[in-house]
């Protein structure tokens, strides 16, 4: 999903990066909030972050023929939401720009709207919707993490078709190149990473169902059936 | 269930290796002496711009100079991260057989 450095031409860089500049801004006004008031959660939103350096860092061979790596940013963005997840990705982003080539600053605007908004906002959404209707907890963050990671890639895919719309048949048949190469390489990895998020959520429960609650997460309620259930 | 979730992932894993080792002895027995496969999609995705004759318009500032160097800083992500995440559960689950 990284563009790669000098990989998008004007005026495209400069669209993603004013694009995206809202959401980190405002994601680092909430982070202070967070850091002032809810001190006790500051352990797990490192964790989130720390699942972003993780995931991402990991390319699995998918059963296209090539790599690619799942993104790690639907864990935050369940627990602490879209904007101070996208605060999280642009670290992570930074990091691969700088020290692995991987990605670019350039490009980083671009980069940052697809895995730390574009992805998170599908999967806050995802797990708000699916907690309202009441569907098991575990299949609606397997479903948010999976779907997080693949419209990450789709949102790539859309960047890049937008920025080289083919000579013949346009922006339609360049989405459906990028897309074969980003989108259907994904989807076993978007599997792989709903499941591992999935799994953590459930540790998470296990050790604090306090934190959850008061970050709005989870009810009480639904703590209580969680573990009747794992009883 | 107590292990439900578990044992689901653990399965779906062994599907996916067995799925790669099938797909990979099939790509590795059609494979030119040159070619490799398994390469990254960002490369990919590179290579059908740079094929419509675009030359990206800037360099990153640092390159690893090799691909151990690459693997070296791939491998400090994932460590900074699995160090944190480790240390954070085992610290809340240290507190709760504590109390």
């Amino acid at each position: 999903m990284h563009i790669m450095e000098g990989f998008l031409p004007s005026p495209w860089w400069q669209i993603w990066f004013l694009i995206s500049a809202p959401f980190v801004i405002y994601g680092l006004y909430q982070l202070k909030i967070l850091v002032n008031e809810r001190r006790e959660a500051l352990p797990l939103l490192a964790v989130a972050g720390a699942f972003v350096f993780v995931l991402s860092s990991l390319k699995l061979p998918s059963v296209t023929g090539s790599c690619s790596h799942p993104t790690g940013t639907g864990l935050g963005a369940i627990l602490f939401g879209p904007f101070i997840t996208s605060v999280l990705g642009l670290i992570v982003l930074i990091y691969q720009a700088l020290f692995l080539a991987h990605g670019g600053l350039t490009t980083l605007g671009a980069n940052v709207f697809s895995m730390g908004i574009a992805g998170p906002i599908v999967a806050w959404a995802i797990y708000r919707a699916g907690t309202k209707t009441g569907i098991n907890t575990f299949v609606t963050v397997f479903l948010a993490a999976a779907l997080a990671d693949l419209f990450t890639y789709v949102v790539t895919s859309v960047q890049l078709a937008l920025a080289f719309p083919a000579e013949a048949g346009g922006f339609m048949t360049s989405l459906v190149a990028f897309g074969t190469v980003f989108a259907i390489t994904q989807v076993p990895l978007a599997i792989i990473e709903g499941l591992v998020i999935a799994l953590v959520f459930k540790y998470i429960i296990a050790v604090r169902p306090d934190l959850l609650v008061r970050l709005n997460v989870l009810t009480e309620h639904a703590v209580e059936r969680i573990r009747e259930a794992a009883a | 269930m107590k292990y439900g979730l578990e044992l689901v992932v653990v399965a779906v894993l062994i599907i996916f290796a067995a799925i790669f080792l099938v797909q990979n002895a099939a790509i590795q027995a059609n494979l030119g002496e040159d070619e490799e496969a398994w390469g990254g999609a960002d490369g990919s995705a590179a290579e059908i711009i740079e094929e419509s004759g675009y030359e990206p318009w800037f360099d990153p500032i640092w390159e690893p100079p090799s691909g151990e160097i690459e693997s070296l800083f791939f491998s400090l992500q994932a460590a900074i991260g699995a160090i944190i995440i480790g240390y954070f559960f085992g610290y809340y689950r240290g507190k709760k057989a504590a109390e």
